[in-house]
């Protein structure tokens, strides 16, 4: 798809970023439904398959999840320029638009959170750091078990999604009763799954 | 003061270290860092104990921003002030992001089919697994929490149905349970403190 983006559709969307970024407590993927109702509803810069597969893609790849705003950033530019038949032209734009999306995304929230956590580190011994910190550990702890629970129970049809459900419990145990390395386990997820066993 | 926060034994050499070790950490961490994370800094490059971890952790969640990077910058920030900061956000960021849009670029097409769907569903059972796992092992901190094993257990209860079982907003749970647990946190240090 092509569209048009001029410098205030540009603008526009480097703001809109930047005012998510202090938005996305707990991760930046709790902003992809808002990012698809602006990108995709609104103004049509991008389309559903796209945004799907910019989140698809980035949970394939190493690195923090935030890597799907890198590349919902690389796909709008492509879309204003044409598409990748383009040329050297449109890879400029795509970079253009991941710088964009990335640095609008990172800035509000690193300068937040370097200043905060300068501030609690250098009064780490008042009382109220310490409880804040001793009050929120279970909490966060159970947020990440609650994770893996819903990442788990988002296919809901036992019949068909039993193996997803074992293959999930046998990693757990893996992963924390033994020192077996990240990428067999992933790579084996990835094998069985492409094999289409799973 | 108490002896609960044991330094860990070791700390990055260098910024140039602290970039590395991002990058490769970065480079591991499939479907999100977190599990890397823990492996790495806790288990293998010893930069924080798992009490510290967990601290860490907490404010890392707690403050608006992908967790990792949030990490990332108070870690760096930590050891050499802003340009650490720097150093370790920019090697979590910059292999990746080359590395997702040379993906991009080269499976235009692939990221529709049925294989590509297998293996992203395969990888994602794996890490559903994997962050669970993380969790438990973080649940060993929770026995020097001043609030106790137990009280800690019930709040992780309570904040796992709310969140995991009611699907209920992730911001209202934390609001709402924060700052309750926060200030039973305070009275139990006052006490500890007292006696």
């Amino acid at each position: 798809m092509t569209v048009d983006l001029s410098l205030a559709d540009w603008l526009s969307l480097f703001t809109h970023f930047m005012s998510l970024s202090l938005l996305a407590v707990g991760g930046a993927i709790t902003t992809a439904p808002d990012i698809h109702r602006y990108l995709v509803d609104e103004n049509h810069w991008l389309n559903d398959a796209q945004f799907t597969s910019s989140i698809a893609l980035a949970q394939g790849a190493p690195g923090p999840n935030v890597m799907f705003i890198a590349l919902i950033g690389w796909n709008v530019g492509l879309n204003a320029s044409g598409g990748l038949g383009a040329g050297w032209p449109a890879v400029a734009m795509a970079l253009w638009g991941v710088c964009v999306t990335m640095i609008g995304i990172l800035i509000p929230s690193c300068t937040l959170t370097f200043v905060a956590t300068r501030w609690a580190h250098q009064n780490r011994e008042m009382l109220a750091v310490k409880a804040f910190k001793a009050g929120m550990a279970p909490l966060v702890i159970a947020l990440l078990i609650a994770t893996g629970w819903l990442l788990t129970g988002k296919h809901d049809n036992p019949a068909q999604d039993w193996p997803l459900w074992v293959v999930s419990a046998l990693s757990t145990l893996i992963v924390w009763k033994t020192k077996t390395h990240l990428l067999w386990l992933l790579g084996a997820g990835a094998l069985l799954g492409g094999l289409g066993l799973i | 003061m108490t002896t609960s926060h044991r330094a860990a034994p070791h700390a990055p050499k260098s910024k140039t270290d602290l970039f590395w070790s991002f990058t490769f950490l970065a480079l591991q961490g499939f479907g999100g860092v977190l599990t890397v994370v823990q492996r790495e800094l806790v288990d293998k490059k010893q930069w924080l104990t798992l009490d510290e971890f967990v601290e860490d952790w907490s404010v890392a969640q707690i403050m608006p921003g992908p967790n990792v990077v949030n990490l990332s910058l108070m870690l760096g920030g930590r050891c050499f002030g802003l340009a650490g900061a720097l150093a370790a956000l920019a090697g979590l960021l910059l292999a990746p992001t080359l590395f997702v849009l040379l993906l991009a670029a080269a499976v235009a097409g692939f990221a529709e089919t049925e294989v590509s769907h297998g293996i992203l569903r395969g990888m994602g059972a794996v890490s559903a697994g994997l962050i669970t796992a993380v969790g438990i092992k973080l649940m060993g901190a929770l026995k020097n929490n001043p609030m106790g094993m137990w009280t800690c257990l019930g709040l992780g209860a309570i904040t796992f149905m709310a969140v995991g079982l009611l699907r209920l907003p992730l911001v209202w749970v934390l609001l709402s349970l924060g700052p309750m647990a926060s200030v039973w946190a305070a009275h139990c240090l006052k006490q500890r403190g007292a006696a």
